[in-house]
C-alpha cells in the first residue's frame, strides 16, 4: 500500500479555471521526488491538494490509508508539512527561535526537548547564529530556510518543498541537499518543486513532469532530459552538460560532468 | 521592434547614462561592521553588468545605494561617491522620487513588488504610468505592447494576486519595462521562473542593451550571467573580489576557494585537468572541445 495515492484528481478554481486534470501518482516512504514544469503548470496547486489546503473537485487523495477528503488542513498537516513558495506567507513570529518553536510548542513539546529540536533544525538550516534575529531582518533566501526549519520540527512523514532553490546561492543549494538527505535517512517522503535542472540532476532519481495541469511523465532523469518531445511539451531545458553533449555528438546521453568526461574519454580512445 | 517602441520619452535620441561608484562603503545603523567595503565600479550604457556572489555578500545593499534608497530611506554610515553622468550626486528623501523615474528597480521578491491594489494584470502594468500622469490612450497602447513583448497578453485580465509565483515575477518585470527608465537595476528577476521564461527575460535584457540602457543585474544563475554579461562583479563579504569580463572573472584565482559559483562549463574543463583558457559558455566549450 502506498503512503500517498492520488487517484484521478481534478481541481478547478472558483473562477472555473481547471488547474489539474486527471492526476494519478503514488509516493512511498523514503522516496524523494522532483516535480518540474513551466510556471502555471499546476505544480503548486497539486502540493496544496496533498497538504489539504485545497480539496479536489473530483477524485481522491489517500494519505496513510485515510481519504483526506473530509479532513481539515490542520488534521492533514500532521502527516504532511508544506513549505510555501513565498516564505513571507508563512513567517509571523518576531524572532527566528519562536518561529521554529511555534509548531512543536502548539503540540505540547516543552522545555529541553523543545530546545533540542529547535536547535537541531536551526543547525541543519544554518540558522544557529540567527535565532534571536527578526526573520524580516534576514535576506529572502535565508527566510526560506527559516520556513523550512519551522516545518522540519513538525516531524511529519511528508515534506512538500515549493521552490526551495529560488534565489539560493551555492551554499544554500548545498544546505538544501543536506536537509533532503537528512529527511530521506529518516524515511520521510520529500516532494520538491524546482526550476533548477542542475539541482534536479544532482539530487533526484524520480522526476515528475507536469504541463497544462496534467502529468506528462513520471520517470528517471535520462528518460526525461534526453526526450525532446517531453522537453518541448513542458517547456523544459536540458541540463547544461546534456545540451553540450548533444551539440558535440558525445554519445551515452550524459547528464553530469562525470558522465560527460567518461563518455568523452572513451570516445577519444575508441 | 522593441527598440523603436521604447523610444517613448527619449525624443532627443539615445540617452547615455553612466553610473560610477567610487570607494563606496556602508554600515547599517546599529551594525558593528561595514557591509560594503570600498566598492568602485562603473555601469555603462548599453552594457550589462552582473553582480554575483553568495547571499549576504552585499549585492542587494549595493543596488539600494545606486537607486538611492540608501541613504534616503535606510539609514547608516555611507562613505564614497556616487556619480551619474560624471556628476557627483546625493540622493535624499526630497529627490528620490525624481531619481526613481530614471532608475527602474525590479525587486528580488515579486510578491513584494505586486501592488495588491489592482484587479488585473493590465491595470498592474499601467499603475506606474497612471501615477506619472500619462494620457489614457497612450497608456493603453503602451501596456498592450508590453504585454505582447513579455508574453503576458493571455493573462491580462487575471488578478495579479491569483497568479503563480513565476507569472507574478514576469508581471513585476513588465511593470518596470512600461516605465521605460534609463537605468535598470534588476535583483534576481528569474528566481521563480521556469527555464524557458528565464531565457525570455534574458532576451529582453539583451534588447534593453541594444537600446543603450544601463543595466545592473544581480543573479545566481551563473551560466546565464556568463553568457549575457559584458562585465561581472564578484562580491564576497562586502568586497569586490574580481571585476571584469566573464572570462577573466571566472578564471580568476581570487574567486577560488570562495563561495562564488562558477559556470558548469568552467567546472567541466577544470575537472578535465585544464587550467588555462577556461570557457564560460557553451559556445566557447564547443569550440575548445572541437579543437581537441
Amino acid at each position: 500500500m502506498n503512503f500517498i495515492s492520488i487517484d484521478s484528481v481534478f481541481f478547478e478554481y472558483d473562477n472555473g479555471y481547471e488547474a489539474l486534470k486527471n492526476i494519478n501518482m503514488e509516493f512511498n516512504l523514503g522516496e524523494k521526488v522532483a516535480i518540474i514544469g513551466q510556471n502555471g503548470a499546476g505544480k503548486t496547486t497539486l502540493l496544496k491538494l496533498i497538504n489539504g489546503l485545497n480539496k479536489p473537485s473530483k477524485g481522491n487523495i489517500i494519505i496513510n490509508k485515510v481519504n483526506i477528503k473530509d479532513k481539515t488542513t490542520a488534521e492533514v498537516s500532521k502527516d504532511v508539512s508544506y513549505v510555501f513558495q513565498n516564505p513571507d506567507d508563512q513567517i509571523f513570529n518576531n524572532d527566528v527561535y519562536s518561529e521554529i518553536a511555534f509548531g512543536p510548542k502548539k503540540n505540547g513539546v516543552k522545555g529541553n526537548s523543545l530546545k533540542k529540536i529547535v536547535y537541531e533544525a536551526a543547525e541543519l538550516c544554518g540558522l544557529t547564529d540567527d535565532l534571536k534575529k527578526n526573520p524580516y531582518d534576514l535576506p529572502y533566501a535565508t527566510r526560506k530556510f527559516v520556513s523550512i526549519a519551522s516545518v522540519l520540527v513538525m516531524q511529519s512523514n511528508v515534506f512538500l518543498l515549493d521552490e526551495p532553490t529560488a534565489g539560493q546561492d551555492k551554499i544554500g543549494i548545498e544546505k538544501l541537499q543536506k536537509i533532503i538527505d537528512y529527511l530521506i535517512k529518516k524515511n520521510k517522503i520529500v516532494i520538491t518543486i524546482t526550476h533548477d535542472m542542475e539541482f534536479v540532476v544532482n539530487n533526484f532519481d524520480r522526476i515528475i513532469v507536469m504541463a497544462n495541469g496534467q502529468k506528462i511523465i513520471d520517470s528517471n532523469k535520462k528518460e526525461i532530459f534526453w526526450d525532446e518531445e517531453i522537453l518541448n511539451v513542458a517547456r523544459l531545458k536540458q541540463p547544461y552538460i546534456s545540451s553540450l553533449a548533444k551539440d558535440l555528438g558525445v554519445p551515452g546521453q550524459p547528464i553530469t560532468i562525470k558522465e560527460f568526461i567518461k563518455q568523452k574519454s572513451s570516445d577519444l580512445y575508441a | 521592434m522593441l527598440i523603436d517602441y521604447f523610444d517613448f520619452n527619449n525624443n532627443e535620441g539615445v540617452y547615455m547614462v553612466n553610473v560610477r561608484l567610487e570607494g563606496v562603503s556602508f554600515r547599517y545603523l546599529i551594525a558593528k561592521n561595514d557591509v560594503l567595503k570600498n566598492i568602485s565600479l562603473e555601469l555603462h550604457s548599453g552594457k550589462l553588468t552582473s553582480i554575483i556572489g553568495p547571499n549576504g555578500a552585499g549585492k542587494t545593499t549595493l543596488a539600494e545605494i545606486i537607486r538611492g534608497f540608501i541613504p534616503a530611506y535606510f539609514q547608516g554610515d555611507l562613505r564614497g561617491k556616487l556619480y551619474f553622468d560624471e556628476n557627483v550626486i546625493s540622493i535624499n528623501e526630497e529627490n528620490v522620487a525624481e531619481y526613481s523615474k530614471k532608475i527602474g528597480f525590479i525587486f528580488q521578491n515579486p510578491f513584494t513588488q505586486i501592488t495588491g491594489s489592482t484587479d488585473s494584470v493590465f491595470e498592474e502594468i499601467a499603475f506606474g504610468l497612471e501615477n506619472i500622469g500619462i494620457a489614457e490612450e497612450r497608456i493603453i497602447d503602451r501596456v498592450s505592447e508590453i504585454l505582447r513583448l513579455t508574453n503576458l497578453s493571455e493573462l491580462k485580465d487575471r488578478n495579479p494576486m491569483d497568479l503563480s509565483g513565476g507569472q507574478k515575477q514576469r508581471v513585476a518585470f513588465a511593470s518596470i519595462l512600461a516605465m521605460d527608465p534609463d537605468i535598470y537595476i534588476i535583483d534576481e528577476p528569474t528566481s521563480q521562473l521556469d527555464p524557458a521564461s528565464t531565457e525570455e527575460i534574458f532576451m529582453i535584457i539583451s534588447a534593453l542593451k541594444k537600446m543603450h540602457k544601463t543595466i545592473l543585474l544581480i543573479e545566481n544563475k551563473i551560466e546565464l550571467v556568463a553568457e549575457y554579461s559584458d562585465y561581472v562583479v564578484a562580491m564576497n563579504e562586502g568586497e569586490v573580489i574580481a571585476y571584469g569580463t566573464p572570462q577573466s572573472v571566472f578564471s580568476s584565482e581570487r574567486i577560488k576557494d570562495t563561495d562564488v559559483e562558477i559556470p558548469v562549463y568552467t567546472k567541466l574543463f577544470k575537472e578535465m585537468g585544464k587550467t588555462e583558457g577556461l570557457p564560460v559558455t557553451k559556445k566557447e566549450s564547443i569550440s575548445k572541445l572541437k579543437g581537441d
